[in-house]
């Protein structure tokens, strides 16, 4: 078990610096930093002034363990256009994100387990023709075109939220919604075939044999099971909603960091581009790393793997 | 040794002239199948025959005649039956137009990512140890980018068009295919038609493309639509959010974006192109779908 755990987290590392190092070719790529600190309207002088002050005159390398330092101290630099510290902006709009992805994700959850259940129970049946349609339908509708229509229905139409802003607990339904919907789709149809392909296992039928009640099989025996592969992917669902903030945050004005990311990425702001893209990164990382070894110790099986 | 070259043969064998009619007849037995082949097979034809079917110029704008509501509205009129843009651009033929950007961009994406990721998937899966390892580690790298914000930063870098757009997603959306080339080369990597061919000293090259890859066509099939109706969804994001297909462009994403600050009183603007996009998307995947249950007799999503 430690063994397992110990290469994935090994694997996981090389993985975050491989990731840093392409957040940081990002910054070489965008051209000539001092140029457009700078401005149209700079001097020569000026200019040579801010390579030096930003230490852009040094070799790349040098700049890149430098920015990597940093980044392991959660220090990314300075933004450009803002003109305050990266990670106090991430800081001040990383709880509005974590609060709607992890409500997207209870509300993605919520909706899936329940209706895959159902479905796979009642195999056939008009509930779980609906359960499908939802499913296929989930995943051909454009996240920001839902986003847009809930705003003219709820918001507009029938007003029960409000359209825009992140200052009640209100605000963040809808996009919580619009994010959540997205994922339900693949959590869905795997609750489904995992329900499906335990339902049919020896244990179950033990069970069943043995005169449990079928609550009782249904709940202890097979839906942990079932849900086990659901875990894995909720987690790296949450890390997919995380990097998909981005469109749902722009379309409902929250304050997240999705919506920076967007306004620095409109900016040129790199310093505040990378560093997102490295903790969105992070995240996804750690969360996938954290569903393996929690699959690994509710399935011993994949240990061996 | 000879039968066990050509396992296709043996199983044409089995159902002996008769192949044809059977696939003729699971097609037409697949609502899916037969539905999400009619909608894009429409579509398509929509998109090729674009200029004879647009009823007036996509990029002609006439001041005049802005924000026409489509036909189902009283005020409505036949001239422009979607009625017309912020612009007045006649909104039936931008939406035709568009039909062409989304299929070029989400065939072009397929075909980029789906050469990258089969390359990498065969390779990984044929020789296993530590070229897998290393397959592996640049999918659980790609994997743990962020595509949207990658996407979004890169197209703004390259500056937006539909050559970036096709380009950045075509190197970024390789990983499920690369999943599947893997673990179905791996299966395929005993099949005793594979070790035939490499007793019989056949090159490299040719057991990879012509023992293993035509094996493998059918669930890379399969990934393909869902590519393609990935891609199409992520040019419309890129667009939306100002970073994919550039105005005049008709991309429908484009079209959302123009139409986000009408929405209120003229939700007409949003909901045609996203209805679009929603039904382009939706026929591909029911298509994806039927392909999948067409591979796969009985198993539908089991």
């Amino acid at each position: 078990m430690w063994a397992f755990v110990f290469k994935r987290t090994l694997i996981a590392l090389s993985v975050a610096l491989t990731i840093s190092v392409l957040c940081f070719s990002l910054l070489q790529l965008s051209g000539d930093l001092a140029l457009s600190i700078g401005g149209p309207e700079a001097t020569a002088e000026q200019v040579e002034q801010i390579r030096v002050e930003y230490g852009l005159d040094r070799p790349v390398l040098e700049q890149f363990t430098t920015w990597l330092w940093g980044a392991v101290q959660l220090d990314f630099g300075r933004s450009y256009y803002y003109q305050s510290e990266v990670m106090d902006l991430v800081v001040e709009r990383l709880p509005v994100t974590m609060t709607l992805g992890i409500l997207a994700l209870a509300i993605a959850l919520g909706v899936s387990i329940p209706l895959g259940v159902v479905a796979a129970l009642k195999r056939g049946s008009w509930i779980d023709r609906t359960a499908m349609a939802i499913a296929v339908t989930g995943q051909a509708m454009p996240n920001f075109w839902f986003g847009l229509t809930l705003i003219i229905l709820f918001a507009v139409k029938l007003q029960w939220f409000p359209a825009a802003g992140s200052d009640s607990w209100q605000g963040f339904v809808l996009p919580a919604v619009a994010l959540g919907y997205y994922a339900t789709p693949a959590m869905m149809r795997l609750t489904r075939s995992g329900m499906l392909e335990v339902l049919e296992a020896d244990y179950i039928r033990t069970a069943r044999a043995k005169g449990l009640r079928t609550g009782t099989v249904i709940f202890k025996h097979a839906l942990r099971n079932a849900v086990i592969p659901v875990v894995a992917l909720a987690a790296v669902e949450l890390g997919f909603m995380l990097g998909g903030s981005v469109v749902i945050e722009t379309v409902f004005s929250l304050r997240g960091l999705g919506q920076l990311a967007w306004n620095a990425i409109s900016r040129n702001d790199y310093p505040v581009v990378q560093a997102i893209v490295l903790i969105i990164a992070l995240f996804y990382i750690v969360l996938t790393l954290l569903a393996d070894i929690l699959n690994a110790v509710l399935d011993p099986r994949l240990r061996a793997r | 040794m000879a039968h066990t070259l050509s396992p296709p043969v043996a199983a044409e064998q089995h159902f002996v002239g008769s192949w044809q009619s059977r696939l003729l007849r699971s097609t037409l037995n697949n609502r899916n199948l037969t539905i999400g082949l009619l909608i894009i097979t429409s579509l398509g034809l929509v998109a090729l025959l674009a200029p004879w079917l647009a009823p007036h110029d996509p990029y002609l704008q006439n001041t005049a005649n802005r924000m026409v509501p489509p036909i189902w509205h009283e005020t409505g009129s036949w001239t422009h039956p979607l009625g017309t843009d912020r612009l007045g651009r006649d909104y039936l033929s931008r939406l035709i137009y568009g039909t062409r950007i989304s299929l070029f961009i989400g065939l072009v994406v397929a075909l980029i990512s789906g050469l990258i990721g089969t390359t990498l998937g065969v390779l990984a899966g044929y020789f296993g140890g530590r070229v897998d390892a290393v397959v592996s580690y640049l999918l659980t790298t790609r994997l743990a980018m962020p595509v949207v914000l990658v996407a979004l930063a890169m197209a703004s870098l390259m500056g937006g068009s539909m050559l970036s757009v096709t380009l950045l997603l075509g190197l970024l959306l390789w990983d499920r295919f690369a999943v599947v080339a893997r673990s179905a080369t791996q299966q395929l990597r005993d099949a005793e038609y594979v070790q035939a061919a490499q007793a019989l000293g056949c090159s490299l090259p040719y057991i990879l493309l012509r023992e293993v890859l035509p094996n493998i066509a059918g669930a890379l099939i399969v990934v393909a639509t869902l590519e393609v109706a990935n891609a199409i969804l992520l040019e419309a994001t890129l667009s939306f959010l100002g970073m994919g297909v550039q105005p005049p462009s008709p991309s429908w994403g484009l079209m959302i974006a123009e139409g986000k600050a009408y929405m209120f009183f003229q939700p007409w603007v949003i909901t045609i192109p996203g209805s679009a996009l929603f039904i382009l998307v939706l026929s591909i995947n029911l298509l994806g779908d039927g392909l999948r249950d067409l591979s796969a007799p009985g198993g539908r999503n089991e």
